[in-house]
């Protein structure tokens, strides 16, 4: 009985802790910036299926010959709206491809979610399960990388991207590119 | 006369005063009230409504601020701009972190301030750890506000446009949401300050929870109106034509409901019978902690979730020490002083069997806690994942939805039992008999429906019976009290009969709206019509719209039922002119029976739009049972018992708490002889 009185306080310490730990997370908003062992190396071969085209495939060999821009997104991540104006203006630009990579949502709510928003993307690829997803190292949505068009993963984001993080980082990264070139 | 510009600098010395008083106001009274020193306790009341007008001072000033867009303030200028129409500057005030937290510690000062003026005839130690208890909690807000959110910081040189308040937020259903949500949540503290004032007294005397009941309900009335016009908002104005998402922000609104639901019944039973009493504290104290764990999760960007304040681990540190030391403070108290341990009948109450109504209302208690647990847990699950490196993970609703039926079904099972049950001993025989006809009843509404339903007959028979089971059960109630002369119907049993035909009626719009509800998405050009149940939708067209902040898309839609013209519904895609938002306004033909919905989506190219069309039956009801649970908690209110019960006070202040029960009002009388 007058254990059963410590009860809570000790529910309680256990949920401080927690809770202190999901604060100490967030102090660091670089914890999930580590660098992706992806960079200068080629991307993970894929075949994926398209979003708005049941049944075809692209493979990851179709996309060679020219930059693109690889965006993880799902309609169940909100951060993902706050990215979408953003991408949005940057699409615009149409400095290069913006290629959508949906994961593990449902059909119809991403189809729906691109409806009501607006659509970006020049493709949108569909990883129903994630699987794929793991051999681009992706913890979540959002996260955007950057492939040349040899191939080549050139650079990486986590979580949304912001008009700061695309004039400071992602343009100078362009840019090289087009110097490579 | 002062000059206008310093206003903000008044504000600013404004808070502070108020914090230091709000330290007199924890400090004095306690430890007056712990020796006996009246001229210390004395300071409780005129330092709670010294503090009122301090803070509603400053709260003035910032919307003064945001009147005339003073935009060197820091403030205003990230949440306003000059294109914002007069309406919406006023609910832009707590349309972010730092005047939302304003307008919570405003509401505090305003509890505290009503606390101090009906509390006349309480003992003046009792009221006057109430009272500090109140003023320990207003110390944490204010000094939250003070050092960590300051609204009154200045941008100096003044910013020549603001930017704008979050379009989302740009909407009626917006400007009361918060301020109805906050009431809810700082209401609880009253109770809680109760609790924690019986621990330090070490003894739970019912005459003073008696004068506690109308406040939790109070409360409880007005943070069920606030989730309620949450859920409304997100449904008209998201587009998706969803009404509860599961949502981290939700469900920290959510918990503290639940805990509070509880507190109502727990209340109840330890007020008449005695029962419960170290649970009714434990519920006090959870409840109103539940309420600041919501703030911390919303305001400490722990949590991701649509409606997330802009994050700052300062802000989080400086409320997870905050609520350690609240929380962590209340529950060590609980732990050292809580009754009922030391086995003496005083503390117990009066005994009571497995077949009874006491039984009934725990079972009610622990049906709401762990219901309030599972959202705890799958709300906090993701974190955990993520602290312990397992990935991120996010619990959907279906996990939410599958809990919740779960546990909500035995609730909807046993409620109408309580009314009609006895308080310490029944037959178990006597309810049943009474409400068997009933559950005949219920049950063959509920095949008839199965059978009648186009689809989604599991959905709509269940919706239905659980529905009607309440209704008749609760009816039936009604009519055994009117039934024996010279029964009184009192203010309680109203509020109890209201409430539990929202359950009734929140159910039936519920799982009505689940089962029932038809919806297409496709292009349509203008001209093109789209067929659903007996409606068609034809798009008449989509015209430019120029709002005072937006550029809005506005598309006509006419309506036909059985081909006869029914109305001409406005949906519109709104662009708004400060962040480039896109926001959706549905075109929404309300009813009882069902909502006509219709959402505009993005133009296709070739003139053709994507339409999404809903036929949502039943919708309403879902808020209307809302309506009817919140009023009922007004209506237990004002029972006139809680106010005689004040007079009694005053004249049996000397009483010991063992005699002070009130025997039972609730019986139905009939049932004794």
């Amino acid at each position: 009985m007058t254990l059963g009185r410590w009860l809570p306080l000790v529910i309680f310490a256990a949920l401080a802790l927690l809770l202190a730990a999901g604060v100490w997370l967030s102090r660091n908003p670089n914890r999930e910036a580590l660098p992706s062992p992806l960079i200068g190396k080629p991307a993970p071969a894929f075949s994926l299926p398209v979003l708005h085209e049941s049944g075809r495939l692209v493979s990851s060999a179709e996309l060679r010959g020219a930059p693109y821009l690889l965006n993880v997104w799902g309609s169940w991540c909100p951060e993902c709206r706050v990215e979408h104006p953003v991408l949005t203006r940057f699409a615009e630009t149409k400095r290069l491809r913006v290629i959508g990579y949906n994961l593990k949502d449902e059909r119809v709510d991403a189809l729906r979610w691109l409806e009501q928003f607006g659509n970006p993307y020049w493709l949108v690829l569909v990883d129903y399960e994630g699987k794929q997803g793991i051999d681009w190292g992706i913890y979540g949505a959002p996260e955007t990388f950057l492939v040349d068009g040899g191939g080549v993963v050139r650079w990486k984001h986590v979580g949304p991207l912001s008009d700061a993080i695309i004039r400071d980082q992602l343009l100078p990264q362009l840019t090289a590119l087009d110097g490579r070139q | 006369m002062l000059p206008v510009h310093i206003l903000p600098e008044l504000g600013q010395v404004t808070l502070i005063l108020a914090l230091l008083v709000a330290v007199s106001q924890a400090a004095m009274p306690l430890a007056g009230a712990q020796r006996g020193r009246d001229s210390w306790m004395a300071i409780a009341r005129p330092a709670a409504y010294l503090q009122l007008v301090l803070v509603a001072l400053a709260f003035a000033i910032l919307t003064h601020a945001f009147v005339v867009q003073d935009f060197s303030l820091r403030y205003v200028a990230t949440n306003s701009n000059s294109l914002l129409p007069m309406q919406y500057r006023f609910s832009a005030v707590w349309g972010a972190h730092e005047g939302s937290l304003l307008l919570w510690a405003l509401i505090l000062a305003t509890w505290t301030g009503l606390v101090a003026r009906f509390s006349q005839r309480l003992p003046a130690a009792v009221i006057s750890r109430v009272l500090g208890v109140m003023g320990l909690v207003s110390v944490g807000f204010l000094s939250f506000l003070i050092f960590t959110s300051n609204p009154f910081a200045r941008l100096l040189p003044a910013a020549a446009e603001g930017r704008d308040v979050n379009p989302l937020l740009q909407d009626p259903g917006l400007i009361i949401h918060p301020p109805m949500l906050y009431i809810g949540y700082v209401g609880f503290v009253v109770p809680f300050a109760f609790a924690i004032a019986a621990l330090l007294d070490g003894r739970v005397d019912a005459r003073w929870l008696r004068w506690t009941r109308p406040w939790t309900n109070i409360a409880w009335g007005f943070l069920t109106l606030g989730i309620a016009l949450g859920s409304w908002w997100a449904y008209y104005e998201l587009g998706w034509g969803g009404w509860w998402f599961w949502d981290p922000v939700e469900n920290a609104s959510f918990m503290p409901w639940l805990a509070g639901a509880a507190l109502l019944h727990s209340q109840a039973v330890t007020e008449k019978r005695g029962s419960f009493r170290a649970w009714t504290l434990l519920l006090a104290i959870a409840t109103f902690s539940l309420s600041l764990l919501g703030t911390f999760l919303v305001r400490s960007g722990v949590l991701t979730s649509v409606h997330a304040f802009a994050s700052d681990p300062a802000r989080g540190l400086f409320i997870l020490i905050f609520l350690g030391l609240v929380i962590g403070g209340s529950l060590l108290l609980y732990a050292l002083r809580a009754p009922g341990t030391d086995g003496d009948a005083a503390s117990a109450g009066t005994p009571f069997v497995a077949a009874s109504r006491e039984t009934l209302l725990l079972a009610n208690n622990l049906l709401l806690v762990a219901a309030c647990g599972m959202v705890l847990l799958g709300t906090l699950y993701p974190l955990l994942a993520d602290a312990l490196g397992l990935g991120k993970i996010s619990v959907g609703p279906p996990y939410f939805a599958l809990l919740f039926v779960l546990l909500m079904a035995p609730l909807v099972l046993l409620l109408p039992f309580g009314p009609l049950t006895r308080w310490q001993r029944e037959q178990i025989s006597r309810p049943l008999a009474m409400l068997l006809p009933w559950a005949g009843l219920a049950l063959g509404i509920g095949i008839a429906a199965f059978f009648l339903a186009p689809y989604g007959r599991w959905k709509v028979a269940a919706g239905l019976v659980g529905a009607a089971w309440i209704v008749a059960g609760t009816l039936r109630f009604v009519w055994t009290r009117f039934s024996a002369s010279g029964n009184r119907f009192t203010a309680e049993m109203l509020g109890m009969t209201l409430a539990h035909t929202g359950v009734a009626v929140f159910l039936v719009g519920a799982l009505l709206v689940e089962g029932l509800a038809q919806q297409r998405e496709l292009a349509l050009r203008p001209g093109q019509a789209v067929e659903l149940g007996r409606y068609v939708f034809r798009l008449e067209g989509v015209e430019r719209l120029q709002g005072p902040n937006y550029i809005a898309d506005r598309g006509s839609v006419r309506v036909l039922r059985d081909d006869a013209p029914l109305t001409t519904l406005h949906p519109e895609r709104r662009s708004y002119a400060s962040g480039g938002q896109v926001m959706t306004e549905a075109g929404i033909a309300p009813g009882i029976n069902r909502d006509l919905y219709v959402a505009l989506g993005e133009p296709l190219g070739g003139g053709a739009w994507a339409v999404r069309v809903h036929i949502k039956p039943f919708v309403r009801w879902i808020w209307a049972g809302a309506l009817l649970m919140a009023l009922g908690g007004f209506v237990t209110a004002g029972d006139r018992r809680f106010r005689t019960a004040r007079n009694r006070v005053a004249a049996d202040s000397e009483l010991e708490p063992a005699s002070g029960f009130n025997v039972d009002d609730l019986q139905p009388e009939v049932v004794r002889r």
